[in-house]
């Protein structure tokens, strides 16, 4: 998908959070992405290079943290993370769409000097 | 890059033909967030005025989209105000979307005032199209960009006049992937499925299905023609996105029609209540 245009904006924050403690470069960043936010960190990696080039970002280590899928069943309310793509209740088998973690796309931190 | 259509972020797209550049007076990010950091043993914010050779930690945990998530609140704001049920369509290029609008545009017949924002990468011809069946359509193009986003909906429906429309259709551009997350500010939304895909496109595709309001089947006049297992797809959209209403018709003959149209009619109607969404 468009994992230049999430970089982009995420560099734009971290950018302006750079700038706001009067920071020269950007040594490290780290983003949480969620299993199903519909972004490839593979992707997300490619981009990162290709847009912190030339920025106060460059040469900069990238983190992805992953964050797995985590849903609460509407019939027991009990939390579980789902195996594959049908979200179904190991306690009670119902189909679940109530999704609690999965879909982060975060700017975690930033290591500045 | 962007895997799927090499897309950047939408520093330029055009609205009617007209170019939009830079931020809408309706974009401006929010008050900033304070910073801390820690570093040698000790926690401050900034201003500080210490040397610093050493490298700083900034906690953020900002979500990267959270501009956008703000900019569709304040649509759906507006929208309600308006007390217009925002309907976002999204699909595969050609699956139907700008047909099923058409024929939505059609049946109302100046019933109730239809309103089209219609987003697309280069050519103006679907909201060409849609102005010839009777509604008030305003084109994005969005240049490079795969989705629209909440603040191409907002300068597009600047273009609206609302006093004339109770139903807002938002063609999304076709695309499964991108535009699954970028809430545009609407009340549902409807992912279209039609059977000349694959009855596999929920299990290639689950995050935008997961996403749904409803799912959509199109061209189901053809789908014998084509072969469709229909209790297939319907499986795999029932078991991957149980929380949709599926609805199986033809854009082009109108058979199916109704129920969708009794779906909407029942949003439409509760609208006045304090969520429009089902
Ligand atoms: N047989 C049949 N053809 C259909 C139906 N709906 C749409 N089509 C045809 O499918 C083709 C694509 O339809 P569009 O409505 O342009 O599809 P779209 O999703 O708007 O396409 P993009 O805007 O390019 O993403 C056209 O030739 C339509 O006439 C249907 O229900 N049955
Ligand atoms: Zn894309
Ligand atoms: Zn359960
Ligand atoms: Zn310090
Ligand atoms: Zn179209």
């Amino acid at each position: 998908m468009h994992e230049l245009g999430i970089v982009e904006d995420a560099l734009e924050i971290a950018f302006e959070h750079a700038r706001r403690v009067d920071a020269e470069r950007i040594h490290r960043v780290t983003m949480r992405i969620g299993a199903i936010s519909g972004v490839a960190p593979d992707a997300l990696r490619f981009a990162f290079d290709v847009a912190t080039r030339e920025t106060m970002a460059e040469g900069s280590a990238f983190e992805v943290e992953l964050v797995p899928v985590r849903c609460r069943c509407v019939e027991c309310e009990s939390e579980f993370a789902p195996d594959g793509l049908f979200y179904e209740c190991p306690a009670c088998r119902t189909l679940s769409a109530d999704i609690l973690a999965g879909r982060e796309i975060e700017l975690t931190s930033l290591e500045v000097s | 890059m962007c895997q799927e259509c090499g897309c950047g972020k939408a520093a330029e797209y055009a609205v009617d033909g007209v170019p939009q550049k830079g931020g809408s007076r309706l974009v401006r990010l929010d008050a900033p967030i304070p910073i801390t950091h820690t570093h040698d043993g000790h926690e401050h914010t900034h201003e500080h005025d210490h040397e610093h050779p050493h490298t700083h930690a900034l906690d953020l945990q900002v979500g990267v989209l959270d501009k956008n998530a703000r900019l569709a609140e304040r649509n759906r704001g507006y929208f309600h105000g308006k007390d217009v049920l925002a309907v976002n369509v999204l699909s595969s290029p050609g699956s139907g979307k700008t047909a099923l609008i058409e024929r939505m545009i059609a049946e109302l017949d100046g019933k109730r005032g239809v309103g089209v924002i219609v987003g697309d990468l280069e050519t103006d011809n679907d909201a060409q199209r849609l102005r010839r069946a009777g509604a008030q359509a305003v084109q994005v193009t969005t240049g490079t960009v795969c989705h629209l986003d909440a603040e191409m909906v907002a300068r597009a429906a600047e273009k609206l006049d609302f006093a004339d429309v109770g139903l807002l259709l938002i063609e999304n551009v076709g695309n499964l992937v991108c535009p699954a997350a970028y809430d545009l500010g609407e009340d549902l939304r409807a992912v279209l499925l039609s059977v000349t895909e694959g009855e596999d496109k929920p299990l290639k595709y689950p995050t935008i299905f997961k996403s749904a309001h409803v799912v959509i089947v199109n061209k189901i006049d053809i789908a014998e023609a084509v072969g469709f297992q229909r209790e297939l797809a319907l499986d795999n959209i029932r078991r991957v996105a149980p929380q949709a209403a599926i609805f199986e018709l033809s854009a082009r003959t109108g058979e199916g029609i109704d129920a969708w149209w009794e779906y909407l009619e029942r949003c439409l109607r509760s609208m006045d209540e304090p969520h429009g969404a089902p």
